[in-house]
């Protein structure tokens, strides 16, 4: 079997799928072609909307309702699977093969047992039946790293994490043992350190079976760790494919240098950012000429006229690249105009720090009630008492896994929610005993950008009035005229023609509504501001438009920002400080450089390992961390982490450790520096 | 569980309080019993002799809320309030207007009713069913298209036409069963009830067959029928096994409620075919303007809603792995 | 008020309704006659009003018209909606009321007939008029049961008398029955087409200009379904209907179409007012449970805690009572509420009128708890989305939140649910009527008049006609709401149908 290990397992030609929808047609894939060899992993990459995962629901002749594939071959086998009929496409799914998923949480059917679920395979593909079904079913439970298999099997999805049910979906594709595993952003909707065990996993299974696999994503440290080869997807097509090395020593496609530029990290700490200008183009259109010409800084008259060709560059035919700039056809190339130069943004100087807003020992817990009377049986400690100091014109990072509270954290400090315990101080007023109308006059102080730009603007309402909302609410501005000068200021001052004011928000692509909300929140001139999460939901070329913003911005007008967020990268491109939260409490505290670049508590160390990343880093080693995060309702006595930490103590299981200040206003809470650190505070 | 229901059973009191406070004001608030009387003696002279008269022969002499003629707790116990309404909590209904025992009447007449609610909802949530399976099966072509219309129209149709229509046509052209009338005596009973049943079920089939397709559809719309398909399984795999069983959640939601309410019967049908159960009394009840045997339906019918809500929830439990009841 | 509202959309639908109020009270003034509006007449007015500035608040908002526009671009609804303006069009001719003048003293003022016709009424007298003894089939010349007549020779005999009016023009009807209806309804049909040729006509000019087309290419357009709006739907509908309305208007200018009831009331007369009933039935009762179930559905859902519960309680209470007995019970009570206080009635008139709003507020109680919990559900969670709480941390007050970011983001579903709860009642009508806690007995709609067929149905042969006509303009009426409906529904229910996002 191994003799034809050259020949491809899949070919796929000039595929397209489209969505016919009255007079328009989306293409949504348009003309993809590829070939993964044997145990080979190719990655699709590419942002939302590219069609990436159409691509490989085609493969499997999944297409949602609507669409169609209209033409190419796909080959598999040498066997075309478009000629296949309905019948015979079914002993090729699952069995030869199986995809899996984005979101663990729905892909599961909630009503079957996860045994039941993987052993429909079994009995589909191998015809297993009774015992060895069983048996069978804990294997592979076993295999994907399911601690208690026999027990795990008889539950429902709903009662497991995650992670776990990305297992389960994992065990469920690999139960026929397929030639080919499809896996679409399988990592997306898990924190980094999950991510990071599900990654491996997958790596490990593929290498045991020999077997193949499509990865698709959207993140490029993602495939800088894991693909053989690398398929750049822009607006239906593939526009570069490269092997790995070559892929990361030399982008050549401009789209793909751009997005290298686009992702935020350290080094580019006292840079902006390099942007890709305007969107991905709507796919309901043919194109006469490139599609990313609109967007593309090196583009002549000719990338407008002429669909570009697909040029192989190598003698292997390994990397190939469509864009007229390596086309061995067109007779002129331009030079590549120098970009502006990114601009140094310079040694800021460091301002002296002066408090904005402090919170002590703030506490938010939320009864569970139950029985007869709904008396209180328990509560979920989501913040469980945070110090926190935002400083006049500094950004404070507020990292940590999902469920950890930062969140909370945030809405508890704009009084959104309402905190059980401490004190949040704004400029020497005490908030949480501000009721009413009082209240009310604070907010304008105190703002707020949320995570989705979908949900976060009224669709009823139109962008000047989403803008004036604050203003008229706040009574800044009385003047209706001022006013709307007042907006068409801010909406310059985001990037936006002053005419969005009479638009309404759908007519707006993600990074520009952010944008807009970030306008919004800045109409009240605020002191402080919120981030949560505001660039999770963006694609990394627009997250870079909107993190240069936000830095702008702070330099402009002294904002102070209390970041929260799960991506270490932006961390290090945007923040001063950085507080690290496990399960309702900060474990770790201080300047941004210190604290990456030398991490102290073992749950830092661990996050900031799991993080993928582009750059080669010798010697890098992962430190794994075994299992989940615990549930706040019921925290781990003594330190909540010491179950998962590789280098837990006796004294650790006991009791909280208290903080512990470390050289350059760092602070750490846990039991190896207590000793060592300046002196440790008591709670 | 046990918590859960007993917890429950504690919030239907203050609903079927509720119940009694809107029919009490109806019956006896917004129409003194003078007015009843008068309405029921219909001249426009009547004495008020007579008015007394009736008003004692039905137990409504007395004042609606207190008592001052006599003492202690009679002051409120000898109140039309509770002897009309209070009395309802232990299921003593009291006398029609002709006298009749209610709670007698209703025992009898539960049966009748139920003979034939039972099999049409039976019948008819399998027909329906099984119609919407089939036009999710066939979802986006011109069977399910022109099935959906097929329903509309179906659904269009008064009650009252298709119980007219089927009794001239099946009753009186065809001659194939009796018109109406009832009888339970054994196997002859079933003569009686074939017509209203299947009448009853045809009545259902546009309104359930496109209530239940949009819920499969939307069920078939999720991520984890894509995952079925995935595996390999064939649609009619996916239909039965994965979208079947996820929605019967919401199925149940609509269809757990009503199975108490059987026991009320159908008010046309029954009236219709002149079977003598819940249905047809109320009815005669209404048209008679008895106004006790309404009071008495209408607790009843929220008693058997309050106990179907609480079947509903019990059942989420079997068929939700997710719900556990606390 | 925020300074973007759309341009003020009021100023045009102020004016329409201002003009048609000065049309409704001015033109009486002007005729001899005194304007007479009922209870549920001016509540209609109300209703028309409303739509009129709903209409122009669509207009200027793309988020309602491109739905609105989706529904009409369905040949379904299209169909239907030409289906359902016709109705509208005459229960709103039937809901102008007015007394005339009584005859032979026009001089004094104030003096008017007891009468109190609609203009409906007023177009179709002569059908109102001819009434016979008793019953008679569809375009019969005879009644249809034998009496006694005395005979030339001076016996008597059993025999089918002829009609009063239907078809007493004849001089042999059995002869010249048929040759003269297929004459008459000849006549019709030209009538109808020639309505139709102007429909027609209008409405390829309208497309002209607003597609920028030549007459004749806009003609060819339409036919060739390349009009934006299915046009050549409407025009097939209108025109059948247009025909079908014509012939049988001719027709019942000299024959009982549907035939006549029992007391020789004309049955097409009949089975053309009980639309009034109908629609009203339909559209009033919800005008009067929307404002109850918006209001606490929405601040259930906002507010949760003891206000959630509160109204929850409320909603469970009325929803636990088997909807016909809570109707039953009520219009039980009003009955005798009515029957006990004649002296507040001016007439039989007013007091059906009033039986007809207590109907409608009656179901309306009944039927508000499904839309506020489902408005509850939404509300729960549209309150927790990102939008609602930045308007919090704007400080913007609760009711300001309710009214500006809750209601109208669920504005859709309240329309979805009307319309579809539309169709429903409708069909309670007959069923209520039937029960005997409908309608008043003396005012006509389609339950009573199926419920006063009932009886006959056992007679041989049948008499089949009030029973049938009630059935087909019900149905009619019936299909249409519900295919539109469901073309609604469709179209402003985002979960259904869209192309899934990659």
């Amino acid at each position: 079997m191994t003799l034809d290990n050259d020949t491809p397992l899949l070919e796929v030609d000039n595929l397209k799928t489209w969505f016919p929808d009255g007079d328009r047609t989306v293409r949504a894939v348009d003309g993809v072609s590829f070939t993964i060899r044997r145990g080979e992993t190719c990655a699709i990459l590419g942002e939302s909307g590219c069609g990436k995962s159409i691509t490989a629901l085609s493969l499997m002749q999944l297409v949602p309702a609507g669409g169609r594939i209209v033409s190419g071959e796909i080959l598999f086998h040498g066997q075309d699977l478009l000629q296949y009929s309905e019948r015979q496409m079914r002993t090729v799914r699952g069995n030869r093969i199986a995809m899996i998923f984005q979101e663990p949480m729905t892909s599961l059917n909630p009503v079957l047992t996860t045994g039941e679920q993987i052993a429909e395979v079994l009995q589909q593909h191998l015809g297993l039946k009774g015992d060895a079904l069983r048996q069978r079913v804990e294997a592979l439970l076993h295999q994907v790293g399911i601690p208690d298999p026999h027990k795990r099997q008889q539950d429902y999805p709903h009662q497991l994490s995650g992670g776990m049910k990305q297992r389960i979906m994992i065990a469920m594709a690999l139960a026929a043992e397929p030639e080919l595993l499809i896996a679409d952003e399988p990592t997306t909707a898990l924190d980094v350190t999950i991510q990071a065990q599900v990654l491996d996993l997958l790596r490990e299974l593929q290498q045991q079976h020999h077997m193949a696999m499509l990865l698709i994503t959207h993140d490029l440290a993602v495939v800088a760790d894991r693909a053989d080869k690398v398929a750049v997807m822009y607006a239906g097509q593939i526009v570069e494919l490269a092997p790995r090395e070559q892929f990361f020593a030399e982008p050549r496609h401009p789209y793909t240098r751009k997005l290298f530029a686009a992702v935020p990290g350290r080094g580019k700490r006292r840079q902006k950012l390099e942007v890709i200008k305007g969107s991905v183009p709507t796919l309901d259109r043919e194109f006469s000429g490139c599609r990313f010409a609109d967007r593309c800084e090196e583009a002549w008259p000719l990338c407008r006229e002429r669909r570009p060709a697909w040029t192989v560059l190598d003698e292997a035919g390994e990397h190939g690249v469509r864009c007229h700039r390596y086309d061995p056809d067109v007779d002129f190339v331009p030079q590549v105009v120098p970009s502006r130069g990114v601009r140094e943004a310079g040694a800021v100087d460091q301002p002296p720090l002066s408090t904005v807003l402090q919170t002590r020992d703030l506490k938010v817990h939320f009864p569970i009630r139950k029985g007869l009377f709904k008396r209180i049986v328990g509560r979920v400690y989501a913040v469980d008492g945070i110090d926190l100091n935002l400083y006049r014109g500094r950004t404070t990072a507020l990292v940590g896994e999902s469920g950890c509270g930062k969140t909370t954290v945030g809405k508890a400090l704009l009084q959104l929610i309402e905190p059980t315990a401490g004190q949040v101080d704004y400029l020497g007023q005490e908030l949480t005993t501000l009721g009413g109308a009082r209240l009310r006059r604070m907010r304008k102080h105190l703002q707020i950008i949320f995570q989705d730009p979908f949900a976060s603007m009224n669709p009823r309402m139109m962008v000047g009035n989403i803008i004036e909302e604050g203003m008229l609410t706040q009574g800044v501005m009385p003047d209706e005229a001022e006013r709307t000068r007042r907006i068409d200021q801010l909406l310059e001052q985001v990037g936006l023609s002053a005419e969005a004011r009479q638009r309404y928000p759908h007519e707006f692509s993600g990074g520009q509504r952010q944008r807009i909300c970030i306008a919004r929140a800045l109409a009240l001139e605020p002191d402080v501001i919120v981030c949560d999460e505001p660039t999770s939901a963006l694609d990394v070329s627009v997250q870079a438009q909107t993190l240069n913003l936000l830095k702008q911005l702070q330099q402009d007008y002294a904002l102070s920002y209390l970041f929260i967020t799960h991506s270490l990268s932006v961390v290090e491109y945007l923040a001063d400080d950085i507080a690290v939260m496990y399960l309702g409490r900060i474990v770790e505290r201080g300047p941004v450089e210190q604290l990456m670049s030398d991490p102290k508590h073992p749950y830092t160390q661990a996050l900031l390992s799991a993080v993928p990343t582009i750059e080669k880093q010798s010697g890098r080693e992962v430190i794994k961390l075994e299992g989940e995060l615990p549930s706040p309702i019921d925290p781990p006595g003594g330190c909540h982490f010491h179950p998962r930490c590789p280098q837990a103590m006796a004294v650790c299981k006991q009791a909280y450790p208290g903080v512990t200040q470390l050289d350059g206003e760092r602070e750490v809470r846990c039991y190896l520096y207590e000793e060592k650190g300046r002196g440790t505070r008591d709670e | 569980m046990f918590a859960y229901i007993i917890r429950r059973l504690f919030y239907a009191i203050p609903i079927l309080i509720g119940v009694n406070l809107i029919t009490f004001a109806l019956f006896f608030v917004v129409n003194s019993p003078d007015d009843m009387a008068r309405m029921h003696l219909g001249d426009k002279r009547v004495t008020q002799e007579a008015i007394e008269k009736w008003k004692t022969d039905r137990g409504y002499e007395k004042p609606l809320l207190y008592n001052s003629d006599t003492d202690g707790l009679n002051k409120f116990t000898e109140t039309i309030f509770f002897t009309k309404s209070v009395r309802l909590f232990v299921f003593d209904f009291g006398s029609a207007d002709d006298g009749r025992d209610i709670g007698y009447d209703i025992k009898q007449r539960m049966w009748p009713s139920l003979a034939i609610a039972l099999p049409v909802f039976l019948v008819g949530l399998l027909i329906n069913i099984t119609f919407a399976l089939l036009l999710a099966f066939f979802r986006a072509t011109y069977i399910d298209v022109w099935g959906v219309v097929l329903c509309v129209v179906l659904m269009s149709i008064s009650a009252m036409f298709y119980i007219i229509g089927g009794q001239y046509l099946i009753g009186k052209l065809m001659n194939l069963v009796p018109i109406s009338g009832f009888d339970l005596v054994g196997i002859e009973t079933v003569k009686f009830l074939v017509l209203p049943v299947l009448i009853g079920v045809v009545m259902g089939i546009g309104s359930g067959t496109r209530w239940y397709r949009t819920i499969f559809l939307e069920e078939i719309g999720r991520d984890y029928v894509r995952t079925a398909r995935a595996k390999g399984l064939s649609e009619l795999r996916v239909l039965f096994k994965h979208v079947l069983r996820n929605a019967l959640i919401p199925i149940l939601t609509g269809v757990v409620v009503v199975i108490p309410l059987l026991f009320l019967g159908s008010l046309l049908t029954e009236s219709f075919f002149g079977i003598p159960g819940l249905g047809s009394y109320t009815i005669d009840a209404i048209q008679a303007q008895d106004f006790a045997i309404v009071r008495a339906m209408v607790f009843l019918g929220s008693v058997l809603y309050i106990i179907g809500l609480l079947l509903t929830d019990i059942s989420y439990t079997v068929a939700d792995p997710r719900i556990r009841l606390s | 008020m925020l300074s973007q509202t759309p341009k003020r959309f009021w100023i045009w639908p102020a004016v329409i309704v201002a003009g048609l109020l000065l049309l409704l009270w001015g033109l009486p003034q002007l005729l001899p006659v005194c304007a007479k509006y009922q209870l549920t007449d001016i509540l209609i007015f109300c209703l028309v009003a409303g739509v009129i500035f709903l209409t122009a608040y669509i207009r200027h908002k793309p988020h309602l018209l491109e739905p609105w526009r989706r529904v009409l671009q369905s040949h379904r609804a299209m169909a239907a909606a030409v289906v359902l303006v016709v109705y509208v069009v005459i229960g709103l001719l039937d809901s102008i009321h007015f007394q005339e003048p009584l005859e032979g003293q026009p001089e004094s003022v104030g003096h008017y007939s007891v009468d109190v016709p609609s203009l409906f009424d007023f177009m179709t007298r002569s059908l109102q008029e001819q009434t016979e003894k008793t019953y008679s089939a569809p375009l019969a010349t005879h009644l249809f049961v034998k009496e006694s007549v005395v005979l030339e020779d001076g016996t008597t005999a059993q025999q089918h008398r002829r009609l009063e009016h239907g078809g007493a023009h004849l001089a042999d009807p059995q002869t010249d029955k048929w040759p003269d209806i297929a004459y008459t309804a000849l006549q019709g049909l030209v009538w109808g087409l020639l309505l139709w040729s102007l429909l027609a006509l209008l409405v390829s000019v309208w497309h002209a200009r607003t597609a920028g087309l030549s007459p004749g290419a806009s003609w060819r357009a339409i036919w060739r379904g390349r009009s934006r709006y299915p046009l050549n739907t409407l025009l097939v509908t209108a025109g059948i209907l247009l025909v079908m309305l014509a012939i049988l208007f001719t027709l019942s200018q000299k024959y009982h179409v549907f035939g006549t009831d029992k007391v020789g009331q004309d049955v097409f007369y009949l089975s053309l007012k009980s639309i009034r009933t109908g629609l009203v039935i339909g559209t009033l009762t919800t005008l009067v449970m929307l404002p109850f179930a918006i209001l606490l559905g929405i601040m259930a859902g906002y507010f949760r805690g003891w206000i959630d519960d509160l109204i929850q309680y409320l909603y469970t209470t009325l929803n636990s009572i088997p909807g016909v007995l809570l109707i039953a019970a009520a219009i039980l009570s009003i009955q005798v509420y009515i029957a006990n206080h004649p002296e507040l009635f001016d007439s039989a008139m007013d007091r059906a009128d009033l039986r007809l709003l207590a109907l409608c507020v009656v179901l309306g109680i009944t039927s508000w708890t499904n839309l506020c919990r489902l408005l509850r559900g939404e509300s729960l969670k549209l309150r927790e989305l990102e939008y609602v709480e930045a308007a919090r941390a704007f400080g913007v007050h609760h009711f300001t939140i309710l009214g500006r970011h809750i209601l109208p983001n669920v504005l859709h579903i309240v329309l979805i649910v009307v319309v579809l709860e539309f169709s429903g009642l409708v069909l309670a009508e007959a069923v209520l009527s039937y029960v005997g806690v409908g309608v008043d007995p003396s005012t006509i709609s389609w339950g009573n008049m199926i419920n006063g067929a009932r009886l006959e149905l056992a007679r041989e042969p049948v008499v089949w006609w009030s029973l049938v006509a009630a059935f087909i303009l019900m149905f009619a009426l019936v299909l249409a709401a519900n295919l539109f409906a469901d073309a609604v529904r469709d179209a402003f229910d985002p979960r259904l149908g869209r192309i899934p996002r990659n």
